[in-house]
């Protein structure tokens, strides 16, 4: 009836997970309670979980993914932990749950926390920067974010129900193939990713979509802010490398399942196929996440600055340049693996030319600060932080690309600190950036400075404090995901590290406290005027936070920078621009329709996992249902008339104009 | 500030061969595109995406294609007639699809049902062939499991099975929709995502029969 279902897949005998999955349950069930008590469930349903607004997406999609890096960072509490205290003795945490719990990490980290923080992003900020109303595709973007919110809940399913996978975050054949890991560990590690995946692919195609076919008249590709050229990028690689994922991740599932050959040591399977498949994604994902934050920074540093970007066009060139290397450099993650010298002399020289890329834009953002006039707000601390941390990563990453250095370093602490070093500095940097930046615009209040800025350092230090004596311990010889050891030389560089662990831990309860004192404060934090920061990009020329369709009159884009340009004659003038025409808005009607697929599709996930094939057929027959039924509706869209669309925007003029007449500034 | 996308009258979605209104020629000049634009092409980027994982299934087989594990080899099995057969079946659907095409250009409720009721049929009976070739194979000993190579020839040719028999869903739905909805632009855009669907398994199927049967009983 319920397949390999038992109550023995609850691990009763486990305290660790078991107190950690009853607090989540018991915190859910609260919140739940909570929002009925207080009767926000109709608005939460009408506004949120049923929205198809860019926004709403993008702040759901936020949140998942600050969720999921709590629950990552715990992950990488309890393994420095383990480190620490395990020198000639078994620690606190038993190998296959040591195991798990490195895997875990990795997979969270990666496609539940750092993915749905940048795709959050790019949804609420690339429709806004290229003054359009919506994404290409609205209801197919709440669909994907459903999507990878049923991976995540699959993900932390695996906590109380059965085990995670004990692989490692990408599950080498032959130990991922059944005889080797007989359990249910692996399969929740394939079906959560298979699932998110897709939806993550939905999302890459919306956007390559929306920014190539739906920008504001006139803008033109070489007007396109620097945030959206790097979505474009960023998304043009999920189209290309997204579907080897689903590939190679569905070869590994019918050997698995259907007692398939591909990756097995048996029946002439081959094992070092899966190696260059999953690679053939897992490269490309790293610039996934990289190229946004790279346009989030070249934002940041622009704005706050006061000045254009410099080198734009170079900073188009340079983001595609690593767009397109980034596919030809995926063997340096196997250079021991035998293939060869002249092979590994290739990729060795394509991975050590991608820095090149990566030093224009270095090298663009210092000329963007040089001579101008700089405000040292939190998100140019996190920008600083980032440029020297990441100079620094990448280099040790140039010395990896070099294949004799990397088969002394491969596998070791040395390379867990090099990528670290450059996807915190990359990617957590960024998103720490992004939230302080866009914040204003997205809740109507800035972000407490004071708080922002100690976040900052305790995350700054401690990021170093943890990861240089990894890089040390990688050179006397340690190699990774070592649940205990014996070598004293290592301990105190261990030691250290779980000191750092200790000051990032005080940082991110900077960051959350930051986060309530602000919402506590909000009204003298304040932004009226939807522009604080004085921005140079479309977004900041709609109200904080902007109606649901973005901009009464679509922007005329005339310029690199139309909105500082409009601004500045504004400013000039002392008064606003012309009041448009106003005419009625058509916007897309909101659908239950993403988060009745993430259901049916969480059932199909969830019975392919445990071996319940009578539930995987329901599932699929309601997913296919949810379908038909959405394809069967008459009225997608509803009309906002031109009067309501005046009102809205001359409440925002008029606030705009009292600022131009030098009555206040928010 | 009138938005000139809105000043341009849309033309009839269904006419022949017709690229609707586009007014963003690509570089962003004339503002966002009209639906129908943005709907294929969103569609065309899928189809790219769907491309690349049956080229990673090209080159599975590829790397499997000698790893018969003493089972037997790709001549030993493969039978070209029943491939010509089945080409000659998917062939006939995409050309029924294309008549389909015409007749929703027209919008004759009658032809579209017709026409896509022969395009639904000649799918199925492609699907039917090939369910023969792998029960036939499968009875002989010789299913996925037997070797590496089968294994990848099994994967391939029955991704491209799956990907019929979920457009033969579609066609289903499509036919209802035409039915119930008449000839409404939504439905048209969906329509044109379908011929475009189905149009691009014939072009994934030739490189099937290319690459795999015609290749593999030659060596």
């Amino acid at each position: 009836m319920f397949g390999k279902l038992g109550w023995d897949a609850i691990p009763f005998d486990q305290p660790v997970p078991l107190i950690a999955g009853a607090v989540v349950v018991l915190a859910v069930l609260g919140i739940l309670a909570w929002i009925v008590v207080k009767g926000w469930a109709r608005y939460l349903w009408k506004e949120w979980i049923t929205s198809v607004d860019h926004k709403h997406i993008g702040i759901m999609y936020i949140l998942l993914g600050l969720l999921m890096l709590l629950r990552g960072f715990i992950d990488a509490i309890m393994m420095r932990a383990q480190q620490a205290v395990a020198f000639h003795a078994p620690g606190y945490l038993p190998p296959e749950h040591y195991d798990q719990v490195f895997s875990a990490h990795g997979t969270i980290m990666i496609l539940f926390g750092a993915m749905p923080l940048i795709i959050g992003l790019m949804n609420f900020v690339v429709p806004l920067q290229l003054g359009v109303r919506d994404v290409a595709f609205p209801t197919l973007n709440s669909v994907s974010f459903w999507l990878t919110a049923t991976g995540a809940l699959l993900v932390n399913l695996s906590l109380v129900i059965g085990e995670f996978a004990r692989t490692g975050w990408l599950p080498y054949p032959p130990l991922s193939e059944l005889r080797y890991s007989p359990g249910v560990g692996v399969d929740y590690y394939l079906w959560s990713l298979q699932i998110s995946g897709i939806g993550t692919l939905l999302t890459g195609i919306n956007f390559v979509t929306t920014i190539l076919k739906l920008r504001a008249p006139g803008m033109t590709y070489l007007r396109m802010p620097m945030f959206c050229w790097t979505s474009l990028a960023s998304c043009l690689l999920i189209v290309a490398a997204f579907p080897v994922l689903t590939a190679s991740l569905a070869m590994l599932t019918l050997d698995r399942y259907l007692d398939f050959h591909f990756f097995t040591n048996e029946a002439g399977g081959n094992a070092m196929m899966f190696v260059n498949l999953i690679w053939a994604w897992g490269h490309p994902e790293v610039y996934i996440l990289v190229l946004p934050a790279f346009g989030i920074f070249s934002e940041v540093i622009s704005t706050f600055s006061s000045k254009p970007l410099f080198g734009y066009r170079s900073m188009v060139a340079a983001t595609l340049f690593i767009c397109i290397v980034s596919f030809c450099v995926w063997l340096h993650h196997f250079f021991t693996m035998g293939a060869g010298g002249d092979v590994n002399a290739v990729f060795g020289i394509a991975s050590s030319i991608i820095a090149v890329g990566t030093g224009v834009k270095i090298y663009n953002w210092l000329f963007t600060m040089y001579g101008g006039r700089i405000r040292f707000t939190t998100p140019m601390l996190w920008s600083l932080g980032f440029m020297t941390t990441f100079i620094t990563g990448g280099l040790t990453g140039v010395l990896l690309a070099v294949p004799p250095a990397d088969f002394l370093l491969h596998n070791s602490m040395f390379l867990v600190a090099h990528f670290h070093h450059v996807i915190v500095a990359g990617v957590v940097f960024a998103v720490m950036a992004a939230i302080t930046y866009w914040w204003p615009k997205a809740f109507g209040f800035r972000l407490h400075e004071g708080w922002g800025e100690a976040a900052f350092w305790f995350a700054f230090v401690g990021f170093y404090v943890t990861f240089m004596p990894l890089y040390w311990v990688g050179i006397l010889g340690m190699t990774r995901r070592l649940q205990h050891y014996d070598v004293a030389e290592w301990r105190p560089w261990l030691l250290i590290s779980a000191a750092g662990v200790a000051i990032l831990i005080v940082g991110v309860a900077c960051q959350v406290i930051q986060l309530v004192v602000s919402y506590l404060r909000r009204n003298e934090l304040r932004d009226t005027t939807g522009d604080p920061w004085d921005g140079r990009t479309l977004e900041w020329a709609t109200s904080s936070p902007p109606p649901v369709y973005n901009f009464a009159v679509l922007p005329q884009v005339k310029d690199a920078e139309v909105y500082w340009e409009v601004k500045q004659r504004a400013f000039e003038r002392e008064r606003m621009p012309e009041e448009p025409d106003y005419e009625p808005i058509e916007m897309p009607r909101n659908s239950p329709t993403g988060v009745v697929c993430a259901f049916f599709a969480t059932i199909v996930g969830f019975a392919l996992i445990w071996h319940i094939w009578w539930m995987m057929i329901v599932g699929l027959v309601g997913a296919y249902a949810t379908f038909v039924v959405f394809a069967w509706r008459d009225v997608p869209e509803y009309v906002i008339p031109a009067e309501e669309v005046a009102r809205l925007d001359r409440e925002n003029r008029a606030i705009r104009q009292r600022v131009l007449s030098g009555e206040a500034w928010a | 500030m009138s938005n000139p996308a809105a000043t341009i009258t849309i033309a009839d979605p269904f006419r022949l061969g017709h690229r609707g209104p586009n007014i963003a020629r690509g570089h962003g000049g004339g503002g966002p595109a009209t639906k129908r634009v943005i709907v294929g092409y969103g569609f065309w980027l899928f189809l790219l995406s769907d491309i690349v994982i049956f080229a990673c299934l090209f080159a599975a087989y590829a790397v499997l294609a000698d790893a018969t594990a003493g089972g037997p080899k790709a001549k030993d099995i493969f039978e070209l007639d029943r491939v010509a057969w089945e080409t000659a079946c998917l062939l006939a659907s995409s050309f029924f699809c294309g008549m389909a095409n015409i007749a929703v250009a027209k919008r004759n409720q009658l032809l579209t049902q017709l026409a896509l009721l022969a395009t639904g049929l000649t799918g199925l009976a492609f699907i039917l062939l090939e369910s023969a070739e792998f029960a036939a194979l499968h009875g002989q000993g010789y299913g996925p499991t037997r070797s590496a190579f089968l294994t990848g020839f099994f994967t391939l040719v029955g991704c491209h099975g799956v990907h019929v028999s979920a457009g033969l869903l579609w066609l289903g739905t499509m036919m209802a929709q035409f039915f119930a909805k008449g000839f409404r632009p939504d439905i048209g855009r969906r329509f044109l995502c379908f011929s475009m669907f189905w149009h691009f398994l014939d072009v994934v199927w030739v490189a099937i029969f290319s690459l795999v049967y015609l290749v593999g009983t030659r060596l």
